[in-house]
Parts: C-alpha cells; sequence; structure tokens
C-alpha cells in the first residue's frame, strides 16, 4: 500500500484538470450556443403557428436535431474522429473534444430554445407584427428578448450537461476533471484524488449554477413588479 | 377610410366570413357587433393584415391593402394601429418601451422616438407610468399602453378587437375615452370590434351587427335607433313595455324615437299645444348616445287631432315607431 498522493499534489493536479474541463466545456458553450440558438429560432419560426411556417423545412430540421440528440456522446466522440482531425488538425487532447461537445451540444441547446421561445404569448408576437416589424426584428426584440431570463437559464443546464459529457473526453486523450477522477483515482485506486475530484466537481457546478441563475434573474425586468 | 368589399374567408370547411361589405368614414368610430362565432375576430384579423381572406378587398385610403407582401405589407401595416384582444405588451419592457417599438419598426431615430412616446403617453393620461413595466400596470392602464403603442406610428386607421372586455365598468371607460381622443385628437379612423352594446353607445357613430360572417345591419347608430325593427335600437334604447299600461284609456298609443337635445327636450310639448291634445308619457325613457341624448318613449295621447300630432312629431324629426291603436300608416 502506498502512501496517499499529498494535498499540494491533489491541488495541482485540480488546478490542471479544472483549466481542461473550463476551457473544453466552455469553448463548446460558445459554439453550441452560437450555432443551436439559431436552430432553435429556426425551428420556432417554421412550426405551426410560427411567424414563418414551413412544414417541410420545420420536419428536416426537427428529424436532424433529434437523431443529434438521440445520438449517445461516446459514440459521437469516435464517431467524429475524422471530422475533428479536419477541424482542429489533430484527433486527441482537449481540443479535439471541443468538436464532439460542441456537435453534440447543438441539437441539444436547439430543442431547448425552440421550446423556450414557444412561449412568448402569440398575442405578443402578433402585437409586434401589426407595427409592421421586421422578422429579424421581432426575433431579437421579441422572441429572444422576452425569453431572456429562461435562455440564460437553459445555456445554464448546457453548461452542467456538457461537464458531464466532458468525463468522458478522457476517451481520445482530452483530460479535465472527469478523467482526472476515473484514471488517477478510480483506476488507481486513489481514493484522495477520487473523492475530492467528486466534490470539487460538487462545488463547481453548484457554483456555475448560481452564476447562470443570477444572470438570468438580472435579466428579468419583471422582478421589479410590486405584486 | 377603410372600405371591405365582399370579403370571405374560411377555415377548413368553416365560412367564418361569408361576403362582408362595410365602410368606415374617415375621422369616425365603427363598432363590429354580433353574437359569439359570428366573425368579428376573423375581420379584424384580415384588417389587421394578420390573415389573408380567400376573396374580396380591404381598401385603406383607397389602397387594397389584401395582396400585398414583404416591405410592402410592413409598410401597410404601419398604416394599421392594432389593439389585439388580450395581452399583448412586451413583460421585458417599460410602457415607454412598449411604446417605442412601432416607432423602432418604422426606423425612427431616438430623439424622435423619445418625445413621440412622450406624446402617447399624454394622450393615454399615463405619462408617470413611463418607466412601469406591464407587471406593475393594472388591466385599464395596460390597455390604455397598447393604444398608446397602435397609435405611434401616425396609422390612419386604430383597430381594436373586444378593447374593454376583461375590464370593470370604470376601467372600461377610461379605454373608450382614449380611444375617443383618438378620433377626436388625431383624426384616426377606428374600427372596434365588440360583444358589449355599451362600447357601441359611448363612442360608435356607425354600428355594424354581424351575423354567421355576414353584414345584417350597418349604419349610423343614430339612423338605426330610429328604426323600429333594427337590432341597434332594440338592443340600445330604453324599454317601452315595462309597464303593461291600459291602452283603453287613450285615443292613441304610439312609441317615438327622439334624438337629440333639441328634439328630446320640446318637440312633445310642442306638439301637445300645437294640435290641443293631452300627451302622457307611459313607459320608455331617456338614455346618451355619446354625446347625444335618445329618448325612447311610449305615448299615451287624447284628442281629437292625436293622428296629425303624430304626423307632425315625425314630420319633426322624431320617428314614430308604432301606431299601436289607431289606423296604421300614421307612422312615419
Ligand atoms: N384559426 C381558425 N381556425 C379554424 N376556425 C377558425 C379560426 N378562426 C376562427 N375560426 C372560426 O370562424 C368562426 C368565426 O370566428 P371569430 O373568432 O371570427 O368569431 P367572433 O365573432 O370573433 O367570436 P367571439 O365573439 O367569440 O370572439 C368561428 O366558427 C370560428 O370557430
Ligand atoms: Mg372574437
Amino acid at each position: 500500500m502506498r502512501s496517499a498522493t499529498p494535498w499540494s499534489d491533489v491541488l495541482s493536479y485540480l488546478v490542471e484538470a479544472t483549466g481542461e474541463t473550463l476551457y473544453m466545456v466552455g469553448v463548446s458553450t460558445v459554439i453550441a450556443t452560437a450555432f443551436g440558438v439559431p436552430l432553435g429560432v429556426w425551428l420556432q419560426l417554421t412550426a405551426k403557428g410560427g411567424l414563418r411556417p414551413n412544414a417541410a423545412v420545420h420536419r428536416v430540421l426537427g428529424f436532424i436535431t433529434d437523431l443529434g440528440r438521440s445520438m449517445p456522446f461516446i459514440v459521437l466522440l469516435v464517431a467524429l474522429t475524422s471530422v475533428t482531425r479536419l477541424i482542429v488538425g489533430g484527433s486527441i487532447g482537449s481540443t479535439a473534444v471541443i468538436v464532439p461537445l460542441a456537435v453534440g451540444a447543438i441539437p441539444f441547446v436547439g430543442r431547448l430554445v425552440q421550446n423556450i421561445l414557444s412561449e412568448v404569448h402569440v398575442t405578443v408576437v402578433e402585437a409586434a407584427v401589426t407595427t409592421g416589424a421586421s422578422t429579424l426584428r421581432i426575433v431579437r426584440s421579441v422572441l429572444i428578448r422576452e425569453s431572456l431570463p429562461a435562455l440564460i437559464n437553459a445555456i445554464g443546464v448546457t453548461v452542467i450537461a456538457l461537464i458531464g459529457y466532458s468525463a468522458m473526453a478522457g476517451v481520445i486523450g482530452g483530460g479535465g476533471l472527469g478523467d482526472l477522477a476515473i484514471r488517477e483515482g478510480y483506476q488507481r485506486f486513489n481514493d484522495r484524488i477520487l473523492w475530492s475530484t467528486v466534490a470539487w466537481l460538487a462545488v463547481l457546478t453548484t457554483l456555475i449554477q448560481l452564476g447562470f441563475t443570477r444572470a438570468a434573474r438580472a435579466s428579468d425586468r419583471r422582478r421589479h413588479a410590486t405584486v | 377610410m377603410i372600405t371591405v368589399e365582399n370579403l370571405t374567408k374560411s377555415f377548413q370547411g368553416v365560412n367564418a366570413l361569408n361576403g362582408v361589405t362595410l365602410d368606415v368614414e374617415a375621422g369616425t368610430v365603427l363598432g363590429v357587433v354580433g353574437p359569439s362565432g359570428a366573425g368579428k375576430s376573423t375581420l379584424a384579423r384580415c384588417v389587421a393584415l394578420l390573415e389573408r381572406p380567400d376573396s374580396g378587398a380591404i381598401r385603406v385610403d383607397g389602397t387594397d391593402i389584401t395582396a400585398l407582401d414583404g416591405s410592402a405589407l410592413r409598410a401597410a401595416r404601419r398604416q394599421i394601429g392594432v389593439v389585439p384582444q388580450g395581452d399583448s405588451l412586451l413583460r421585458q419592457r417599460t410602457a415607454a418601451g412598449n411604446i417605442a417599438l412601432p416607432l423602432e419598426s418604422a426606423g425612427i431615430p431616438g430623439p424622435q422616438r423619445r418625445s413621440r412616446v412622450g406624446e402617447l403617453l399624454d394622450l393615454v393620461g399615463l405619462t408617470d407610468k413611463a418607466a412601469s413595466y406591464p407587471d406593475q400596470l393594472s388591466g385599464g392602464q395596460r390597455q390604455r399602453i397598447a393604444v398608446a403603442r397602435a397609435l405611434a406610428a401616425n396609422p390612419s386607421v386604430l383597430l381594436a378587437d373586444e378593447p374593454t372586455s376583461a375590464l370593470d365598468p370604470e376601467t372600461t371607460g377610461s379605454v373608450l375615452t382614449v380611444l375617443d381622443r383618438a378620433r377626436a385628437e388625431l383624426g384616426v379612423t377606428v374600427l372596434v370590434v365588440t360583444h358589449d352594446m355599451g362600447v357601441v353607445r359611448k363612442i360608435c357613430d356607425d354600428v355594424a351587427v354581424l351575423e354567421q360572417g355576414r353584414v345584417v345591419e350597418h349604419g349610423k347608430v343614430l339612423d338605426l335607433v330610429g328604426d323600429a325593427g333594427s337590432r341597434t335600437s332594440s338592443a340600445l334604447l330604453p324599454a317601452v313595455d315595462l309597464n303593461p299600461i291600459n291602452e283603453s284609456s287613450y285615443d292613441r298609443v304610439a312609441d317615438v324615437v327622439l334624438v337629440g337635445f333639441a328634439a328630446v327636450g320640446a318637440l312633445l310639448p310642442e306638439a301637445s299645444h300645437r294640435f290641443g291634445v293631452e300627451l302622457n308619457i307611459v313607459g320608455g325613457g331617456l338614455t346618451r348616445l355619446g354625446e347625444t341624448p335618445v329618448a325612447r318613449f311610449r305615448l299615451g295621447l287624447n284628442g281629437e287631432r292625436s293622428d296629425s300630432a303624430l304626423e307632425w312629431i315625425g314630420e319633426a324629426g322624431g320617428a314614430v315607431q308604432r301606431s299601436l291603436k289607431g289606423p296604421q300608416g300614421v307612422a312615419a
């Protein structure tokens, strides 16, 4: 039985892995948002009763979205290796994980966004239509602005989910907190690393969740209501 | 000025509009009334350019707006201010921000936008609520903000679908006052859909009654009340026969409708005096349509020249609706 890893080493392990996780999750969240929000908007615009109803487009988009969502992440991770190599010039490491993470999250964000936008009441949208506003303006000033608090929360949910998925990044050498817990902790029977990583993950996700909840509240004008 | 010509619209086999024709003169208020399912909202949505009719034309100041697309459609929409049925304000924007929306759509720059929003807040009497969010306003205040928003881009037409349906009588009054000011101060042509005849009574110049997608009555409110058989008169005028009267004690019994201060105040005493007849009001009463006093009385007359008196009342502008007793043909 070897002696436990010194706490100072555990700390440096954690710092490094946290950096990798935040990098992978951060960049993939930005990409997933950049593509997922327009996807959600497009799904909602083409839906029945949407601003630009188009059954054919809606069905095709919906099919692709749901196909993407039903794909287990681990499959995506390996299936996308060649695509990843093409985009980032390599197929291992943290940067390589970003591609499958982002690709997996885009349909996830798309559906979340569509559901949220569909909650904006039809009379509110129609009222904007009658002002002669362009579709783009209605998307920005009405659909997105009216549901901004819910959208911010949805991005928070996405970040947490991506932290979970990124735990599988070790498979292609991506590193990160999940990889630390599995490889250094679990597989090497190093309980100190395993449990400190688990505890730190719990704290980290809670902090992130808290941050998004705060941001969502800050964006919600209705909180000023005097009721 | 709005002209609706032979408008039809059906939804999966349901004919919501069956050839609706009507017009609203510039600067007047038309009330569209009718039972539930008559097609009122469908008509309003067609005029608001939210629904495309199957056939027919809608002309605003002479131009047919039913076939427009793209930027021409958006420009036409700016000519028509709409107060939609139900809550329609952006909850994440202040009252002032909501009123500014049509101005943003029209590309009006910030400073001009702010001064215009100020004027409109003043028009609807909510200057002190500029920075309030919809959740902080009462239903009536929200509805007045919706009217201000509809008027922001200087439309020539204002369209309101059930603007008072969720409001109590007092609040209803404040919203109607705002609609009336819009017509009086801005000269807009107003089309208001309502199931409440009180709205017609208070602010409408004209009324159109819709039933099963057809206009079954259309005209000036003050003309229609003089027509005994009209739905408008039975809905707006005081009932005359609440108390059964002993008809045998009169030579003649007739219902008359009198419109305007002069007629209501002076016509009956004058008739009595001129023809030397005894003239009693045995039923009915006085009401007000907009600013105009209107009376429907059941008269009991005694005297040889009772028929001449009734005839004279008819010629002098009173609508003698029914001669309940005596020779027919006396009615004007
Ligand atoms: N989008 C739609 N799809 C299917 N049927 C519709 C639609 N809109 C209206 N209808 C039908 O058209 C008819 C007229 O409806 P409309 O809403 O115009 O009536 P309304 O006079 O406004 O009634 P209410 O006083 O209840 O508001 C009804 O039979 C209604 O069911
Ligand atoms: Mg209706």
